[in-house]
């Protein structure tokens, strides 16, 4: 489903380079744990995943479905199934939720060749996963993440997972700002997109997350590495040990 | 003895003196309406106002109106489509206004008519020496349409008053009296097919407790240039929304002259302006407060693309006994483009000493963290922009509380974001 081979990343602005040869496969049906301290570069990959223009990628690849991705634009990785949850989704004021959902479902559609959906089917398919995340119908009338708690961010965000389908799913510190109910229901919302055509890539800094999205592997980023891989039993270790033992080991 | 520079005159300048000298006479007007011509044909043998003119400063009409067309009398206008499904359509087309039969809930006469029997000359111009949009209309139009909606009246149907025009020269003129407590909607409509230069000045009275929504939306060709004056009473606690949109045409000039002239009265002025290739647009108000516990806001969403260059002066001033003034004024930009610009002119003028009154503008580019977020939703980003730029006008569409109105302007909008995003 993915690779990333050797992939070295940096700040376009200012040329600081914060990924030094990253290496990871997911297969497909695979959920995948990175974690890492602080600052070891996990947001970064997320985000040259996804395609951000800030981040320049100057060595290595990024193989999905067995092709590169590192030149499309983010439109065009997402089109092809790659679906980035945000760890600070942006409020966008003037942009309604509802028309936002209407535009996004139905250019992945057109780009995957299905017919565009109509508004009551649209509207159907939006309650039901609302339903499910617990959220309100009301909070879809206002503009985009406008005015959200922090929560209500999460939520909507899986939300939009649900609703677009995605092939890969890439969960930047989804657990950071949730109480133990939300982070439940989020992970519920998680869990039920299993499936074995596709894979979850769940980053995060904390095993709690881990408890509810149980992990297949797990990897430790540190300094835009790969320092260690394991299997569900590693998070358990750092949560108990931290990363200060791996990190000795690493340098 | 002094000793003058004469500036040679503009081919502009020469040609709008010649087509007074050829058609002043036979246009129609009473003898006080012909008074009244002469004495703009006048301010016009003066010059068009360059940039060294305090008024026009942002707008070289010397130097932008390079070129007068002739008359062309054989040109001929069709009635356009009501920008809302059914309204009442009052057409003049090529500056001559159409047979329309008596409409339902309203008196409506040409303006030819009251030219001709004299009952319009006080609105003719110039109201001073920059009033160069007035001049040029007052030494030439010959027709339009003239509206009385009587006091209590309720006008459920917008009314259209559609200038349409197919080349040369079109000044138009249109009149409305709107009765007290009465409540309409307006549409002023500035379109055509040809490179025209066109002058449209209106005079609204709003009467005592009436409530009004006037839209102005010019629509020209690329090659036309507009000229547009607005000019109001607003009088005691009636309310007045005056929407403008500027689309097209390569040269605008939109005056709006509003004085809140009744006790508790307001005035909300609203504008989007889009602007793309290389025209040049340029909204220019002056708003007086004249009486007390008045209020008023305006705002403008002003979206540049390509080398365009847009304008907005707003003065607002406050008489010395309207105290409890309370004015609010914002022009933000959207610049979507390095070679675009705006221009914003603020001025307050207060003599009373118990107001509130704020002004502020902005100019920004689209947020790259907005556009990043919705293409990783699979929005591609031409579609991705365009619900950015819309975002940043729609909010001042969607106040206007009239759905049919709203959903009309939104569907032009998203038409100019198909061509220009």
């Amino acid at each position: 489903m993915l690779e990333i081979k050797n992939l070295h990343a940096r700040i376009a602005e200012d040329g600081t380079e914060i990924l030094r040869g990253v290496n990871l496969s997911v297969k497909p049906g695979e959920m995948t744990a990175i974690m890492g301290p602080n600052g070891s570069g996990k947001s970064t990959l997320s985000y040259v995943l996804a395609g951000r223009e800030d981040y320049e990628v100057t060595e290595g690849d990024i193989l999905f479905n067995g092709e590169s991705i590192l030149e499309m634009d983010p439109a065009e990785r997402a089109a092809a199934g790659l679906f980035l949850a945000f760890q600070y989704p942006m409020e966008i004021p003037g942009v309604a939720t509802m028309e936002f959902l209407k535009v996004a479902m139905n250019a992945q559609r057109k780009a995957r060749g299905l017919d565009e959906l109509k508004i009551p089917e649209l509207m159907k398919r939006v309650r039901a996963a609302a339903d499910e995340l617990d959220m309100d119908m009301s909070m879809l009338k206002r503009p985009l993440n406008v005015g959200f708690s922090g929560g209500e961010k999460k939520r909507a965000e899986i939300l939009q997972m649900k609703l677009l389908e995605p092939a890969l799913c890439v969960l930047d510190e989804t657990d950071s700002g949730l109480d133990i109910d939300a982070l439940k229901i989020v992970s519920d919302g998680v869990n039920a997109l299993r499936s074995p055509d596709r894979s979850v890539v769940v980053i995060t800094h904390y095993q709690r997350l881990l408890d509810y999205i149980v992990p297949d592997s797990v990897h430790v980023l540190y300094k835009g590495r790969v320092i260690k891989s394991g299997e569900k039993e590693l998070a358990q270790e750092l949560e108990k040990n931290g990363y200060a033992g791996l990190v000795g080991e690493a340098a | 003895m002094n000793v003058q520079t004469q500036i040679k005159r503009t081919a502009a300048e020469d040609a709008l003196i010649e087509a007074f000298a050829e058609r002043g006479t036979s246009l129609p007007g009473s003898a006080s309406v012909a008074e009244k011509r002469n004495q703009a044909a006048r301010l016009l043998e003066q010059g068009l106002p360059s940039r060294k003119v305090e008024a026009w400063h942002y707008t070289d009409l010397r130097r932008l109106l390079s070129s007068v067309p002739a008359f062309d009398p054989t040109a001929t206008a069709s009635q356009k489509e009501p920008l809302i499904a059914g309204s009442t359509v009052l057409p003049v087309l090529n500056g001559v206004a159409g047979a329309v039969k008596a409409p339902e809930g309203f008196a409506l006469s040409s303006v030819a008519d009251k030219l001709a029997d004299g009952s319009l000359a006080p609105l003719l111009g110039p109201v001073d020496k920059d009033d160069t949009v007035s001049a040029i209309n007052s030494a030439f139009a010959a027709d339009g349409f003239a509206l009385d909606i009587p006091a209590g009246a309720r006008l459920d149907i917008p009314v259209e008053l559609q200038n349409v025009q197919a080349g040369g020269q079109v000044h138009t003129r249109f009149a409305a009296r709107v009765g007290e407590g009465a409540n309409a909607t307006v549409i002023e409509r500035q379109m055509g097919d040809a490179d025209a230069l066109v002058s449209s000045v209106s005079h609204l009275e709003v009467g005592d407790g009436a409530d009004v929504l006037w839209l102005i939306v010019q629509d020209q060709p690329e090659g036309a240039s507009h000229l547009g004056q607005i000019n109001v009473r607003i009088g005691k606690n009636a309310k007045l929304t005056l929407f403008v949109m500027n689309i097209g045409a390569k040269l605008t000039r939109q005056e709006v002259r509003v004085v809140a002239e009744g006790e508790g009265s307001e005035f909300r002025l609203r504008g989007v302006n889009l602007l793309s290739g290389q025209t040049h647009c340029d909204v220019t108000m002056i708003l007086d407060h004249a009486a007390p516990a008045t209020a008023s806001t305006e705002i403008l969403r002003n979206v540049v693309t390509d080398k365009a260059e847009g304008v907005f002066q707003g003065q607002i001033r406050v008489a010395r006994d309207a105290q409890k003034t309370d004015a609010k004024m914002s022009c933000n930009t959207l610049l979507l483009s390095d070679e675009g610009s705006f221009s914003a002119k603020p001025e307050l003028e207060i003599f009373a000493d118990d107001v509130a009154c704020g002004h502020g503008a902005t100019v920004t580019e689209i947020e790259q963290d907005h556009l990043f977020y919705l293409m990783a939703r699979g929005i591609d980003e031409k579609t991705a922009r365009g619900l950015l730029v819309k975002a940043f006008v729609a909010e001042v569409i969607e106040e206007l509380e009239n759905e049919a109105v709203v959903e009309a302007l939104e569907a032009r909008l998203d038409a100019w974001f198909a061509e220009h995003g």
